[in-house]
């Protein structure tokens, strides 16, 4: 009974207007660059695969989809790591200092990546991490940390605390307690947190260029440079678009039935 | 929800405490030593205590002007975006689906654009937009508006603009839902017996239980349009002149394209005030607003 007059046809709209221009991407990367420039055709009428044959083969260019889910992964486990054990200590004690430092911690998550892009380079170049996959997934830590514990602590908050006593009575020892019991009982909202720190490192491009030269390369990155070199190879560029569309779009898939009450942040 | 004090809590929070300090205090740390110097190349570093920041904050200089612009720029940028992603994600929310496979259709829909790089939602536009190769400037066009977003300034803003209504007004939507999603039916049914009309129930009902998702929505929309950079950047590059560059765009230019370093420091951090300063008041009104739901419900 949530719904207004017309609603179906404002959805519709609405997801043809986000739709649309993820299909021209596509409908691009299957054409040959003569057919793009020398005709508007609003689907292949040669298609070919040439250009996604030309990533999986070059490794120059699919070698920046493995850097980029290296860093990716790398990130989201640290993030989920260690937020969890803060997020429950936010979710159940006060301690000195405890409003003050998750303000501070949400005012990261806040902070410009322009800011931090130069600070970081000197920083991870004078500890030889520069150019590695761990330079990138430190960086991202900044914003995505925060934001871990943000969701999670509110999971955590959903979780009686009945059930931690109870657990400590059986004589669990803490760790036994948040390995065994909890972790267990809030498996959704660390899918969920895991899903957002997947998001936010996915999809940063600033921090992720400035810290990588050769060998760490992201994918977003690479894509920006060779095209540039070799002129405007606009298919080359669709097909590298869509291939860097496609995690994130089976990441959706595999949270389709968390993503409303992950959304909310666990705190509706 | 007493929560007991207990000073061990800190062991819990510490690791947290040294990975977000390793990647922000140290590098502060460099910030605030730049902004007080001035460089002449190879390492060369000069006192140079406050000038930077006076020169910032006075609009008649070359940086402060240029830092203003941006700076208005950029919040007329995130006012505007505010004004439509906002009201359009409310109503999209109230236009899904009840349920079945439709809703975890539109789901995967609507969260699609947020996955997607944002370097790649700008390149998603940038061919969208041309008038030779891409639907939407080719059909502009072709109906008779003369649209070019690299050489005309309003068109290079609506471009902009549409581009982030179309990459983020999802989330406001998702959060807006998953707020009605939380709403119990027996509200609706007490509705009806009263014979409530629609907009009562939306102003009595709906948005009052979607304020504190919205709270979040807005804060999340506004922090990240005003640190806006990789989408416009690859759309116009912050052109036509000067005409698209927010304030993340200039301070990339001062800092790595002129490495203009004690000027990109000083900018930097009365950047980051700001942030902090808007963060500090959302964040005291969601915490206020908490508070006081939960003595209402105390009361009751």
């Amino acid at each position: 009974m949530h719904s207004i007059p017309g609603r179906r046809i404002i959805i519709s709209v609405f997801l043809v207007f986000l739709l649309l221009p993820i299909y021209w991407l596509v409908n691009m990367s299957f054409k040959t660059n003569t057919e793009i420039v020398s005709t508007m055709t609003l689907w292949p009428h040669q298609p070919t695969i040439a250009n996604y044959m030309r990533i999986f083969t070059d490794e120059s260019w699919y070698s920046g989809y493995i850097n980029s889910l290296k860093y990716v992964i790398i990130n989201t486990v640290i993030s989920i790591s260690v937020a969890l054990p803060a997020a429950y200590a936010f979710s159940r004690y006060r301690f000195l200092g405890d409003k003050h430092l998750f303000f501070w911690l949400l005012s990261n998550r806040m902070a410009p990546a322009a800011v931090y892009a130069l600070p970081f380079f000197n920083l991870y170049s004078a500890i030889g991490l520069f150019d590695t996959p761990w330079a990138v997934a430190l960086a991202h830590c900044i914003f995505n940390v925060p934001l871990a514990v943000w969701i999670l602590e509110g999971f955590v908050s959903g979780v009686p605390r009945e059930i931690d006593e109870t657990a400590f009575l059986d004589g669990y020892s803490f760790p036994r307690f948040f390995i065994r019991i909890l972790v267990p009982l809030i498996a959704s909202g660390i899918g969920v947190a895991a899903f957002f720190c997947f998001m936010f490192s996915w999809v940063e491009l600033l921090l992720a260029r400035t810290l990588t030269t050769v060998a760490a390369k992201p994918i977003s990155a690479i894509m920006t440079r060779t095209v540039s070199a070799a002129g405007m190879d606009w298919g080359l560029l669709a097909a590298a678009g869509v291939l860097t569309i496609i995690p994130g779009a089976l990441v959706i898939w595999f949270v389709r039935n968390y993503i409303a009450r992950g959304f909310a942040l666990g705190r509706v | 929800m007493d929560k007991t004090i207990n000073q061990k809590a800190w062991f819990l929070v510490l690791p947290v405490f040294l990975v977000v300090a390793f990647s922000a205090i140290l590098p502060l740390m460099t910030v605030v030593n730049y902004s007080m110097q001035d460089t002449f190349g190879n390492n060369q570093f000069f006192w140079n205590g406050v000038g930077w920041f006076k020169e910032l904050l006075d609009p008649s200089s070359d940086l402060g002007g240029r830092f203003f612009a941006s700076l208005w720029r950029n919040l007329f940028f995130s006012a505007v975006i505010l004004s439509i992603e906002v009201p359009l994600g409310i109503v999209v929310a109230l236009s899904m689906p009840r349920d079945g496979w439709q809703v975890a259709a539109c789901l995967v829909i609507l969260a699609l654009p947020l996955l997607i790089p944002w370097n790649v939602v700008g390149t998603i536009w940038q061919i969208f937009g041309r008038p030779d190769i891409g639907l939407l400037g080719y059909v502009l066009n072709g109906i008779g508006i003369d649209y070019n977003y690299v050489s005309n300034e309003f068109d290079a803003w609506a471009t902009v603009i549409v581009m982030d209504v179309w990459h983020w007004t999802s989330l406001v939507a998702l959060l807006c839902y998953a707020g009605l999603k939380s709403i119990p039916d027996a509200y609706y049914q007490a509705a009806q017996i009263d014979g409530a009309s629609r907009w009562a129930v939306f102003t009595a009902i709906q948005l009052p239980k979607m304020n504190r998702v919205l709270l979040i929505a807005v804060l999340l929309r506004f922090m990240d349009s005003f640190m806006i950079y990789t989408e416009p950047f690859v759309v116009t590059g912050g052109g036509p002149g000067n005409s698209t560059t927010f304030v993340s765009i200039e301070l990339v230019k001062i800092a790595l394209g002129q490495f203009d370093l004690g000027k990109a420091a000083a900018l930097s951090l009365v950047y980051n005030l700001i942030i902090l300063i808007v963060c500090w008041i959302f964040y005291t009104v969601m915490t206020n607003a908490g508070t006081e739901r939960r003595e209402k419900q105390g009361v009751a």
